[in-house]
């Protein structure tokens, strides 16, 4: 900023304010503060300050630490020996869970919202706020607490919850947590029930502010119910679309909480295994930090790359009126 | 007035922010113990110790030990606090605290498969050698041997872990099995048969944790390390015996794999207190469990030996456990270590850990003890014999060899080994085995 500019602005909030009891010093400091230049900064500096200390910061300190091999007292810099450890099958296990869990709850928890935010925002439907809010409370419990019910619903044992409803169909009772499958239902499960009602609350606000005038015009033009949807809705959901699915996907390659509750570090099999499970396990559970800090690294990268090909496909960075 | 302090705001804007973030800080972190215990809080000049442990029960223990430390060292007195934490949590903060240098307790309770991990680098804990070694004699010394390093000890054990075989009285009976008749594994097996034969129950279940495997291989004197530090997992030993206790369940069919997967889940509990299987091999500290989850079973359980390994004299292993450590951050290790050796290895505390945790004391000079013999809820639960039992065995208990590794060994068996062995069947033990050898071994050249 130059310097004539500075003085231009105190100059006339000083006009505008008037207050002239104060001390010039602090008249200035405030001035200095409350310029037009400033004020932008001043108020983005909390995020800047929070994004420099608390996600910069680490993200640099763990990019030197996978080079490095970490224990009390003794850290040694070993190149790029974690790295090279890296792929192994448990790595490759990890990688295919964590993309499997990835693609389904992008589909549910795309679709299903999208279903359920058209219905709680029609005129047919009734208790629209207990729906919502029945909708919205798994996301403000514990998923500790969330899981110890699903892993008792889903228990071993003939007379699980889960077991005799498969039962009244049939069905012979399943080992739930110990099946590669039903160990990723689980998770999925887990999941979309707990992530639903903010997904739902993205949708409802996305068709909220859908102008009612296109619906009126498209009556007048005779469209019927799926053509409104179709060629009204969903082209005007899409952003929305594009940012749920974004951080669906996100989301998915970070998961770890779903695993960890059902299984608490190791799953038979590995089958609940994810990335950042496995950061989990090998850095912090049996203290090779060196070792997580580098598989770190590496699902950072895969986040990245990832969500980038998304954004370009659906034409995330262009700007809305191009 | 339109003008805002807008310093003001933004002091206040980061205030929020700081609280949020301290607020996050308590969760992850565990600024807050879930519970804890404070002994000696009325005492003046009562020097503060703080102690971390994973059991509610381990907390009570020490708090009450502090109580009556400080009725006969009015001059040293202590404050402790006791703070009790999960599990996981309580050893990733205690890593974490040794690895960044400061924020860690002046004691913490450190469980056996977790030991390894705090025995490396530049190690974090105090020696104990000064208290342990003048009554080495005293100590089953293989218990002592689990939590040290280079013949140094870094743990104060709670017991001694020597594992038994329950028996479940009532369904031996009703198979027609004199339990005393089973002295070898063939016996178990043909026992088993009667057993699954005339009541149609298991003779017993598999865990497809460590708990199912470790002490069998350490009865066979084998071991996943030597006492070299060599790595053996996958040797001819470890081998048979992971064939043994598959063919006890797919082959003799006397056992199934336990419900829940452990021993300590809420479904194995109630499957064994509705007297689902007839015996159960773990080590003693197990009583507690029964007593506290299993009350139904009251009166019926039989301790024995563990049935012998061909070519073995082995009666017993000394599994599970948790070793108690001065850390060195502390500011008062010397006093810290005074208090441990009073809370846990005197032969006073060695009573205590009986009489209030029902844990086998691992020195053997306190078993004959009055106190240790007086009547409590664990002989009125099982019977008189419990300790006569422990010390015809207590030469032929084997220990375990620790390494820096052995928590990788744990995680392989836990996740894969017993998994795709005895679960699924689509691996031989050999196959298996090797598989989780070949990546540990991996792991051990790669950080070599």
């Amino acid at each position: 900023m130059t310097n004539k500019k500075f003085k231009q602005n105190t100059k006339d909030y000083e006009f505008g304010g008037g207050n002239i009891a104060e001390p010039p010093m602090r008249k200035r400091t405030r001035g200095f503060l409350n310029s037009k230049n400033v004020v932008p900064y001043v108020f983005v500096s909390p995020f800047i300050i929070s994004f420099l200390i608390l996600t910069l910061y680490p993200t640099i300190q763990a990019f030197i630490m996978s080079f490095q091999r970490i224990l009390p007292g003794q850290v040694t810099f070993i190149g790029f020996q974690n790295y090279e450890r890296i792929f192994n099958p448990a790595f490759f296990k990890a990688l295919s869970n964590t993309t499997i869990y990835t693609i389904a709850t992008v589909f549910v928890l795309v679709l299903v919202p999208l279903i359920l935010a058209i219905l709680l925002d029609s005129k047919f439907v009734r208790f629209k706020t207990i729906f919502r809010s029945a909708l919205f409370i798994p996301s403000l419990t514990s998923v500790v607490v969330a899981g110890i019910i699903f892993r008792l619903f889903f228990a071993e044992s003939e007379s699980s919850i889960a077991n005799q409803m498969i039962g009244l169909f049939g069905f012979d009772p399943v080992s739930w947590q110990y099946t590669g499958w039903s160990g990723m239902l689980l998770m999925v499960l887990i999941a979309s029930w707990r992530w639903m009602g903010v997904n739902v609350l993205y949708f409802l606000a996305g068709l909220q502010n859908i102008s009612k005038e296109l619906y009126e015009s498209a009556d007048i033009d005779g469209a019927n119910i799926f053509q409104k949807f179709l060629y009204i809705t969903l082209p005007s959901l899409k952003p929305i679309m594009v940012f749920v699915t974004t951080i669906s996907i996100i989301g998915g390659f970070r998961v770890f909480e779903e695993s960890y509750v059902l299984w608490e570090g190791n799953s038979p099999g590995n089958i609940g295994l994810t990335l950042v499970g496995y950061l989990y396990q090998q850095g912090i559970q049996q203290n090779d930090m060196g070792f997580g800090a580098a598989i770190g690294v590496i699902i950072l990268l895969i986040i990245f790359i990832v969500s980038i090909l998304y954004l370009l496909i659906t034409g995330g960075f262009k700007r809305g009126d191009e | 007035m339109k003008k805002l302090s807008l310093l003001g705001l933004l002091v206040l804007m980061l205030l929020i922010l700081g609280a949020c973030g301290g607020g996050d800080d308590a969760e992850t972190n565990g600024g807050d113990a879930e519970e804890s215990v404070v002994a000696g809080a009325d005492l003046e000049d009562a020097t503060e110790l703080s102690f971390w442990t994973f059991a509610g029960t381990h907390a009570d223990f020490y708090a009450d030990a502090a109580e009556k430390w400080n009725e006969e060292n009015p001059d040293k007195a202590i404050k402790l606090t006791v703070g009790t934490y999960p599990f996981d949590q309580m050893h990733n903060n205690l890593l974490l605290a040794l690895q960044s240098g400061s924020g860690a307790p002046d004691l913490a309770d450190i469980e056996i498969a977790k030991f390894p991990n705090f025995l490396k680098g530049d190690i974090q804990l105090e020696p104990l050698n000064d208290l342990i070694e003048p009554e080495l004699e005293s100590f089953v010394e293989e218990r002592l041997d689990i939590y040290a390093a280079d013949d140094i000890y870094y743990g104060a054990p709670t017991h001694l872990g020597a594992t038994v075989v329950y028996y479940n009285q009532e369904i031996m009976d009703e198979a027609g099995v004199d339990i005393d008749s089973i002295k070898t594994w063939d016996d178990y097996v043909d026992a088993g048969k009667q057993v699954v034969n005339t009541t149609g129950k298991p003779m017993t279940t598999i865990p497809t944790n460590w708990y199912g495997i470790w002490p069998f291989v350490t009865q066979k004197e084998s071991d996943f390390f030597n006492i070299d530090g060599e790595f053996t997992l996958d040797n001819e030993e470890n081998i048979e015996t992971l064939e043994f206790i598959n063919s006890l369940i797919n082959e003799h069919e006397i056992a199934e794999i336990a419900p829940g997967g452990n021993y300590h889940s809420e479904e194995f509990y109630g499957f064994m207190n509705e007297e689902g299987q007839a015996s159960i091999v773990i080590p003693m500290y197990y009583m507690k469990d029964f007593v506290e989850y299993m009350p139904d079973l009251e009166g019926k359980m039989q301790i024995r030996p563990m049935p012998l390994a061909p070519g073995s004299e082995t009666q017993s292993v000394a599994m599970g456990g948790t070793g108690t450590a001065v850390i060195s951050q502390s500011e008062h290790t010397d006093l810290a270590k005074e208090f441990l050796y009073f809370a846990k290895l005197s032969k006073e505390g060695n009573i205590r850990l009986w009489t209030e945790l029902g844990f086998d004391p691992p020195r053997w000079d306190v078993w004959e003890e009055p106190e240790v013999r007086a009547d409590n809820i664990y002989y009125e639960f099982f019977h008189e014999d419990i300790f006569d039992i422990l010390l015809t065995i207590k030469d032929d208990v084997a220990g375990i060899n620790l390494s820096e590794y052995t928590p990788d060994v744990l995680s392989e068996i836990d996740s894969n080994i017993m998994h795709n062995v005895l679960r699924e069947g689509n691996q031989t033990p050999e196959e298996a085995l090797k598989q989780s050898a070949d990546t540990i071994r991996q792991k051990m050249e790669s950080a070599n």
